[in-house]
């Protein structure tokens, strides 16, 4: 479980998260949406210890995250920002063998090599595992990156974003990756999400923030609601359920 | 990773030329008997590695902090700064009746240079992402800052101590300062024994602050104890030979190239052994081979200084 206590970020004199407690259960996949500015990557970044806090706590199945070894929560916890950006020339199983250095310290065995292929193969990287970051795509590039937190093979997975520079394709593959590791593998996946229909589709709970607070959380069902919604963004917002999924409209209202 | 075929090819012939270039400068030319020529030449020559060891090294580890091929301890003002410190304690330490051991006064000096160094990132870094940004533009001002001081407490002080100061401290290659050697050969040792053995978490640094946290780096520390190394090196090369300024870019790019690869195992080999050929063989082509009358460091410095436009060039345009 993750558990955050009144956490708090401050820039100089502005709040950017304030207050904010919740809890993530173990297993499922945990969807955080809201405006832009409404610290979404900012909480998430305290969570996986990457932004200090100011004020508040995290723990990660009891550990604290800022007093616990940094090769010990690595093994346990994995994070993956927007812009993962490298000048580097290495091919992407270099940068997929990375994810088990807190488990080999670089020093790769024959069961990190399973890893590895097991990873590529996960994000159908195989055939590109020996070009170079620089040749690929915005999208495969980022489902490089994934399939090195994947490989990483920690409990808890934190992606912000993931579906940014990504097309619908990649953007379905990706989501339905991320709810294979949390069905088959156990994983716990928490996603910051831009469009709520995914959060809808996908997640077994969302967590809704707004001007740096908590603003609703629940499930699908309990969030995706047209009152809620359209608080959260301030513009009219409709749910529909179509084909048993709750799809959210509102590119063209009134 | 790994080195590909043609990569294997240029660090073996690096590696024939570093060799030859360490046996050719002790062997080129001897006319007197060859006690004096090992110990002449052989001081020199150890002095030379030592140099190549600590410039490149230290260059190295602080391009991968600051994931830049242009940056440098030097270009930072770190030489400088050693220079301060040294001018500034020296009448210090005379005081204190140290002014007859130059190595002791040395390893103060490294000390004092070190602790400076840790305080300036513990103030620098703060817990803000931006904090190694703003590192390098703070280091941009202080070089110039550190220049001048070094200028100014060279004109303050009484003549006497100028004299002695001028006449001790400021080392160049025509007048290498042999008295520390030994303790300069210690602290290179140490320091890049240090470094070797960091070279897997260097590797993760590459990757930037938040993957490496994410691997489980422990970046404030990690990146706070292999700057410090890297001044306490930049240290070692100033007191033996004075400052140079495009040396240690010059030889991490070249290595870069030659080992075609980020893998600190390869490139920290690598680079040691280009500034090694670049040293110790253009000392003994210009020198000994050309018997040209051109400082051989100027031509070194030169051409570091015509890559390095380059390298500006090429990261505008991009």
């Amino acid at each position: 479980m993750i558990e955050a206590k009144t956490l708090s970020k401050r820039y100089n004199e502005r709040l950017v998260v304030q207050d904010v407690s919740l809890q993530i259960p173990r297993g499922g996949v945990t969807a955080i949406i809201g405006p832009n500015g409404a610290g979404k990557s900012t909480l998430l970044s305290m969570i996986s210890r990457l932004t200090p806090m100011s004020a508040g706590s995290v723990e990660i199945d009891g550990m604290d995250v800022t007093r616990t070894p940094g090769p010990e929560l690595a093994k346990r916890l994995s994070i993956l920002r927007q812009h993962n950006q490298t000048s580097l020339r290495l091919s992407v199983r270099d940068l997929v063998a990375f994810g088990r250095f807190p488990h080999s310290g670089g020093r790769l065995t024959a069961e990190d090599q399973h890893h590895i292929d097991e990873a590529l193969d996960y994000l159908s990287l195989n055939e590109f595992q020996d070009r170079h970051l620089d040749e690929l795509s915005g999208g495969q590039r980022q489902r490089a990156y994934v399939a090195m937190v994947m490989c990483q093979d920690t409990d808890y997975v934190l992606l912000d974003e993931p579906l940014n520079n990504i097309d619908m394709r990649f953007a379905v593959d990706m989501m339905q990756l991320l709810r294979r590791a949390a069905d088959e593998k156990g994983k716990t996946v928490v996603v910051v999400l831009h469009d709520i229909n995914f959060a809808s589709c996908y997640s077994d709970h969302i967590i809704a923030m707004r001007g740096g607070k908590l603003a609703w959380q629940g499930t699908p069902d309990e969030v995706m609601r047209d009152e809620i919604l359209s608080e959260l963004y301030e513009i009219p917002m409709q749910v529909h359920e179509l084909n048993g999924q709750r799809i959210c409209v509102y590119f063209r209202m009134g | 990773m790994g080195l590909t075929t043609a990569a294997r090819w240029r660090l073996l012939l690096v590696a024939v030329l570093a060799v030859l270039s360490i046996v050719g400068f002790m062997t080129w030319n001897v006319q007197s008997d060859w006690a004096f020529i090992i110990e002449y030449r052989g001081s020199r020559l150890l002095a030379m590695l030592l140099v190549a060891v600590a410039m490149g090294v230290s260059t190295l580890v602080f391009q991968t902090l600051t994931h830049s091929r242009i940056l440098t301890p030097s270009l930072m003002g770190f030489d400088v700064l050693y220079v301060l410190v040294h001018a500034l304690g020296l009448a210090f330490w005379a005081r204190l009746g140290l002014g007859s051991m130059p190595a002791v006064v040395f390893v103060l000096d490294v000390l004092l240079m070190a602790g400076i160094a840790l305080v300036l990132f513990r103030l620098l870094f703060g817990d803000s992402v931006r904090g190694l940004h703003l590192l390098i533009l703070l280091g941009m001002l202080g070089g110039l800052l550190f220049r001048e001081l070094t200028e100014l407490a060279l004109r303050v002080l009484d003549p006497t101590e100028f004299s002695i100061q001028s006449g001790r401290s400021i080392a160049s290659f025509s007048r290498i300062n042999l008295s520390l050697l030994w303790v300069a050969l210690v602290l290179t040792l140490g320091c890049v024994t240090l470094v070797f053995t960091q070279r897997r978490r260097l590797d993760v640094l590459n990757l930037g602050r938040d993957v490496a946290i994410n691997l489980g780096v422990s970046y404030r520390r990690t990146v706070t104890l292999l700057l410090v190394v890297a001044s306490v090196l930049v240290s070692v090369s100033t007191a033996l030979v004075g400052p140079m300024l495009f040396f240690g870019l010059l030889a991490t790019n070249l290595a870069y190239w030659i080992s075609g690869t980020h893998q600190h195992s390869w490139t920290l080999v690598t680079t040691v052994l280009v500034a090694v050929v670049c040293l110790v063989g253009g000392q003994l082509l210009v020198e000994q081979i050309l018997q040209s009358r051109l400082p051989f460091v100027m031509l070194l410095e030169l051409c570091g200084g015509v890559l390095f436009i380059l390298l500006l060039l090429r990261g505008v345009r991009e």
